[in-house]
């Protein structure tokens, strides 16, 4: 009788303890998106005073008009879009094209790149030796630069070719028997066998560079033309109190220029930034958790 | 190199279609990732661009040892350890109570809308989340606004702004921004436990922090090793972005981390031959401690990565 009670209790504070312990987590999770959306709309001046929580105060739209005005920010949306499909359509083709030859068990290359690929994820160049190599092939100050050395990463390769290996051998050989070319063999048979891999992939790739924005300062910060959302948004941010280029432009463009502040340029840029991933938000969350237990059988 | 019945070179040739969708990716590595690796040699010379490189004068040691003698050398590799171990330890703490606690759940739909909202800092990118850091630490951010109201402090902490401040402030945004993410490993290594060893427990009569105690933390741990043996190969590389993007001029001294010094030595001072060296240390400390922890994992008789 007694111990039965004692349960109870533990269980009871057990409860109270996870459900306390979630609803902190969902809170701190999403207030600073929703505080930060809610600054967007306030008025520049007003959000100073502070006391802005979950709505704005002084509702403007004002913030969006003023940035939505300036070209840069669509340009370089243009190059951030331009980058990410490019590299995750033909990084992912490519991808899957050498993990399909390193996944044939009678392929005598195949331990050899299967070794001078995983190295590379131990043993790297470092930035100078790196900054120098793309200045050699004419890679600084060109679009080029974000696409050609991020196409075949060793992480993804292994991923995709531990999930061919795991597709059943007789259907290559029954292709070779039907005389399919390899290269047939893979566009139509291992292609669409292994789509929900390279769905994982794919948006690996996509995430990671429509986030990046050190390659854009590393090798191209002198071409505003090749901007990208998020290294506009790190210059805001890199220059907190005084506004950087972009956005000094921003401002002469606009009559009521008092009006904006860095701090709503700020919060403004971010959600602009935000935006795009929140929406297909449930897509990536579905292949990426999928994509995270694909690898982790590897281990 | 004789296997059923063909020489290396007359197999290569059989499979020339494969060779040939795989030769170009050959190159593309040696260029990308091998190439790089020469450079490392410009460590051992007193580089200067516009020369070319068998013109450069070899200083041997030189540089290794002027990177050694650098006060500001200590200053990086404590930063930079001291930070990585802070982030490591409290990732790893926050993402396994987590995945515990997501675990205790028995509302299926209240557990995927949590999960589903715990990723979502993880697909933002660091320029974006050290805005929003920045915006609820600031002045008259969120945190100081409730620490005020319950009365903790009177005036508000400019957070940013101290350099004794800053390794928590990593830390602390480390763990907010991948806290979610992290739980995913654990909870499926949960699910993956036996029901058997839940329902035996429960007619011994344990109650549920000692099935959690006894079950759930002990099953955990092949997977907590595998993680940790990762993650201590990246000690020094550790989350170089979220560093960058948060430090500034106040919190130097604490915030200089090794890439970070191979940036402003080299790409801005153009000391390039002293910045490499220091990156040839980085990956140097990166293999001992990667091949260290594979050992003692083998030892402990866990599994290994290598």
């Amino acid at each position: 009788m007694l111990r039965a009670k004692k349960r109870d209790w533990d269980d009871i504070l057990l409860d109270i303890f996870v459900y306390t312990f979630l609803i902190a987590l969902i809170v701190m999770t999403l207030y600073p998106f929703l505080n930060t959306l809610a600054i967007s709309f306030n008025e520049g001046r007003d959000s100073i005073k502070g006391g802005i929580y979950l709505w704005p105060r002084e509702f403007t739209t004002f913030n969006y008009e003023s940035l939505l005005t300036d070209q840069q920010i669509f340009h370089a949306a243009g190059v951030s879009v331009a980058r990410t499909v490019l590299t995750t359509v033909f990084g992912t083709f490519l991808t899957a094209m050498l993990a399909y030859t390193i996944s044939r068990k009678d392929f005598v290359l195949r331990k050899f790149i299967t070794f001078i690929y995983v190295l590379t994820m131990y043993v790297q160049g470092g930035l100078i030796p790196t900054y120098f190599l793309y200045q050699n092939l004419g890679l600084t100050n060109n679009f080029w630069v974000y696409v050609l050395p991020g196409l075949v990463a060793a992480f993804n390769l292994i991923i995709v070719r531990t999930y061919i290996n795991g597709l059943p051998e007789s259907l290559i050989e029954s292709a070779k028997i039907d005389g399919a070319s390899e290269f047939t063999i893979f566009l139509k048979i291992i292609m669409p066998l292994s789509k929900p891999v390279l769905a994982t992939i794919a948006i690996f790739t996509a995430v990671y560079h429509w986030s990046a924005w050190w390659d854009v300062f590393l090798y191209n910060s002198s071409n505003p033309a090749l901007s990208t959302l998020q290294y506009e948004l790190m210059k805001v941010l890199a220059t907190a109190n005084s506004m950087s280029g972009s956005m000094q432009q921003a401002l002469a463009n606009s009559a009521q220029s008092a009006q904006i502040t860095p701090r709503a340029i700020r919060a403004t840029m971010t959600i602009i930034v935000t935006v795009p991933i929140a929406v297909v938000y449930p897509f990536l969350q579905r292949y990426f958790v999928h994509g995270l237990t694909l690898g982790g059988v590897k281990e | 190199m004789k296997r059923s019945g063909y020489t290396f070179w007359q197999k290569l040739w059989k499979q020339r279609a494969l060779v040939l969708m795989s030769l170009p990716f050959i190159i593309y590595v040696i260029i990308f990732k091998y190439i790089p690796l020469w450079g490392w040699l410009m460590a051992f010379q007193n580089y200067w661009p516009g020369q070319s490189f068998f013109e450069q004068t070899w200083v041997g040691l030189d540089n290794f040892r002027l990177l050694l003698t650098d006060p500001i050398f200590y200053d990086v590799l404590r930063n930079t350890l001291a930070m990585s171990l802070i982030k490591l330890l409290s990732g790893m703490f926050f993402s396994i109570l987590l995945a515990l606690v997501l675990n205790e759940v028995r509302f299926t739909k209240f557990k995927k809308l949590t999960q589903t909202i715990s990723y979502l800092p993880h697909f933002i990118s660091w320029v974006v989340g050290a805005n929003l850091v920045m915006n609820a630490l600031s002045t008259n951010g969120i945190v100081n606004d409730v620490l005020m109201n319950l009365g903790i402090i009177n005036s508000p902490i400019m957070f940013m702004g101290i350099p004794e401040l800053f390794w928590w402030v990593v830390g602390a945004s480390h763990v907010w921004k991948t806290v979610g993410f992290g739980a995913i490993l654990y909870l499926a290594s949960i699910v993956s436990i036996s029901p058997s060893l839940y329902e035996a427990a429960v007619i011994d009569g344990a109650s549920r922090l000692q099935r959690i105690r006894y079950i759930t933390l002990p099953a955990l741990k092949p997977v907590i090793i595998i993680l940790l043996i990762i993650n201590v190969g990246r000690l020094m590389n550790m989350g170089f972005q979220q560093i960058y993007l948060l430090s500034n001029g106040r919190v130097i001294e604490y915030s200089r981390i090794f890439r970070i010094f191979e940036l402003d030595f080299g790409l801005k001072m153009m000391r390039y031959s002293f910045a490499t060296a220091a990156g040839i240390f980085r990956s140097l400390v990166s293999i001992v401690l990667v091949f260290s922890a594979n050992h003692i994992a083998k030892m402990m008789g866990e599994e290994r990565l290598i």
